[in-house]
């Protein structure tokens, strides 16, 4: 659609502006502050420049978090991605009773608070109270996710494919249902194997709501905070402490503003990197697509 | 055979969700005795005790209704700055609309860790700590942006020669609005407000890094049992229960909405 140029639309956008400065410019300007600063408490500061910014980058414990961060966010993008799209093709077609219930019954992880997420899980995977738990120990597999490093990565990384697959498979299935039937029809004339079907009528028409499926995966798992911090609190040790877990760690419970408001400036700005690549290749593919 | 392969996906997928939650519902309904000393697939001593003491409790229904007011409170606020935004977007082209738009899209990948101190010390500084509001305009961070996002798609899919018509027949801009646009896109806006409610109701974090006593949420009541009174599981699982099914409803009514607005409003 062709839009009309009209500078006065500025209006419209101003309440969203003002309400988006004062919950996100504000806040975010603290931290900037924060990052060049250090303290010695009584509200005195100084300015250190960049000197936070070195030490994070040069930490241990950061290049730890990250490195993990980074090997979680890549194994469930490669579980819930493939897993959504296979679940989304076998989800019920026709409009009627058992396909809305499979509807609702996809989606229901999804609005379920995060803390309740990690306490089912944290419950579900319990050696003497939980079905995983006990079931995999009943099979002789030493299994205790409060201790085993191993352990503790397998439940949080089953958890996140519990919680999540089922975006992707909703995001697949809407992109799916848009195909119309005279595809099918014409791929059937030409006796078009399954696989076919699949690579050439259904991936290039669910291309454009799988690369918002895996940005918002990729930014989400990012993020990932309540559910690993109600299930292992990023234990044991340090193994499950994910970039957000240790960030909360080091700015609430160390109170080590200088550090963690640096850390928190990067963290989004790598977040923001990547979704703009992302952001930019979704706009190009829609370009082509109409 | 191909029916029943399709069939068989759907059951096992479906089984993988709903065993956990079965798992919870289950304990909800045992004492914590039961719950330690017995493992049972279902409940031996069937009680609704931990289900009445949630209703009993004001420091637990509290927290319900907290959680619900900044919910409710911030799915209007989201949706009545996203929609003027979003018509905009829609319709016209102005300065920097582009890149405004990118930068909107860019609060939602904000992690809410980032901002739990900064929140905590603006809202404290003008006195809205521990207030609905605070919460429900925190959470509005990441709600707005996704809001203008959906409603612009739903709003493009809407002929331009409509709102023109609609001007030549006299209509002023909030009655064309108010009568004709928006009962247009109802479904945009019912997915729209899903969404809000969805990420606002899930989200803890920043909603127990704002609240302590008055507005404390119920994901923040969940949290001081787990680590105060030495774990009361039957009484956690039924707090959890409980938190489902505000969700479970909203999607019922939107069930029909999802798939459309998945697509169209390219969540």
């Amino acid at each position: 659609m062709k839009k009309t140029l009209n500078q006065k639309a500025w209006f419209m956008v101003l309440p969203v502006l003002l309400l988006v400065a004062f919950s996100a410019i504000i806040p975010l300007m603290t931290v900037v502050n924060y990052s060049v600063q250090d303290t010695f408490g009584n509200n005195e500061f100084f300015w250190v420049g960049l000197e936070w910014f070195e030490e994070i980058l040069h930490s241990e414990r950061m290049h730890d978090a990250l490195s993990r961060q980074a090997m979680f966010t890549a194994i469930i993008l490669l579980i819930e991605i493939p897993l959504g799209i296979f679940v989304a093709l076998h989800m019920p077609k026709n409009k009627g009773f058992w396909s809305s219930l499979c509807l609702v019954l996809v989606a229901l992880p999804l609005l379920i608070p995060w803390n309740v997420v990690g306490t089912i899980w944290q419950v579900f995977g319990r050696v003497d109270i939980g079905l995983l738990g006990h079931s995999l120990a009943s099979l002789g597999i030493d299994y205790n996710y409060t201790q085993n490093s191993t352990a503790a990565w397998f439940t949080i990384i089953i958890m996140d494919v519990w919680h999540w697959t089922s975006l992707v498979v909703l995001l697949c299935y809407a992109g799916l249902q848009s195909i119309p039937d005279a595809y099918y029809q014409a791929a059937k004339i030409d006796q078009a194997s399954r696989w076919n079907v699949f690579r050439h009528i259904q991936l290039p028409k669910i291309k454009g709501v799988l690369l918002i499926a895996i940005l918002l995966r990729f930014m989400d798992s990012f993020m990932i905070y309540t559910e690993p911090f109600v299930l292992t609190g990023g234990g044991p040790g340090n193994a499950t402490t994910f970039l957000s877990i240790d960030l909360v760690k080091m700015a609430i419970g160390q109170f080590d503003l200088g550090p963690a408001a640096a850390f928190s400036l990067m963290y989004f700005l790598g977040i923001l990197l990547v979704s703009y690549v992302f952001y930019t290749l979704m706009v190009n593919s829609e370009g082509q697509g109409s | 055979m191909k029916i029943n392969k399709s069939a068989c996906v759907m059951v096992l997928y479906i089984l993988f969700l709903m065993l956990p939650i079965y798992w919870l519902i289950n304990m909800s309904f045992k004492t914590n005795q039961d719950i330690l000393n017995s493992f049972s697939l279902w409940p031996n001593n069937f009680t609704f005790d931990n289900y009445i003491v949630i209703f009993t409790d004001p420091s637990w229904y509290k927290g319900y209704l907290n959680s619900i007011t900044y919910v409710v409170m911030n799915t209007l606020i989201s949706l009545a700055v996203a929609l003027p935004a979003a018509y905009a977007f829609s319709r016209y082209s102005f300065m920097g609309d582009k890149h405004l738009f990118f930068w909107l899209l860019s609060n939602r990948m904000a992690p809410p860790a980032v901002f739990a101190l900064p929140f905590f010390q603006l809202y404290s500084s003008v006195g809205l700590f521990d207030t609905h509001i605070a919460v429900a305009l925190a959470h509005t961070l990441f709600n707005v942006p996704l809001a203008v996002w959906i409603l612009e798609g739903f709003m493009r899919g809407v002929p331009k020669e409509i709102d023109e018509t609609a001007y030549i027949d006299g209509y002023g801009f909030f009655g064309f609005f108010r009568k004709i646009f928006m009962p247009l896109i109802a479904s945009g806006i019912g997915v729209a407000a899903f969404f809000c409610f969805m990420f606002s109701w899930v989200e803890l974090l920043l909603s127990r890094t704002l609240t302590s006593v008055d507005a404390k949420s119920i994901a923040a009541t969940m949290t001081r049992t787990a680590s105060a009174s030495g774990l009361d599981w039957g009484l956690l699982a039924a707090a959890g229960v409980l938190t489902i099914i505000p969700g479970a409803l909203v999607i019922y009514f939107v069930r029909n909405h999802i798939a459309k607005g998945f697509a169209l409003g390219r969540v």
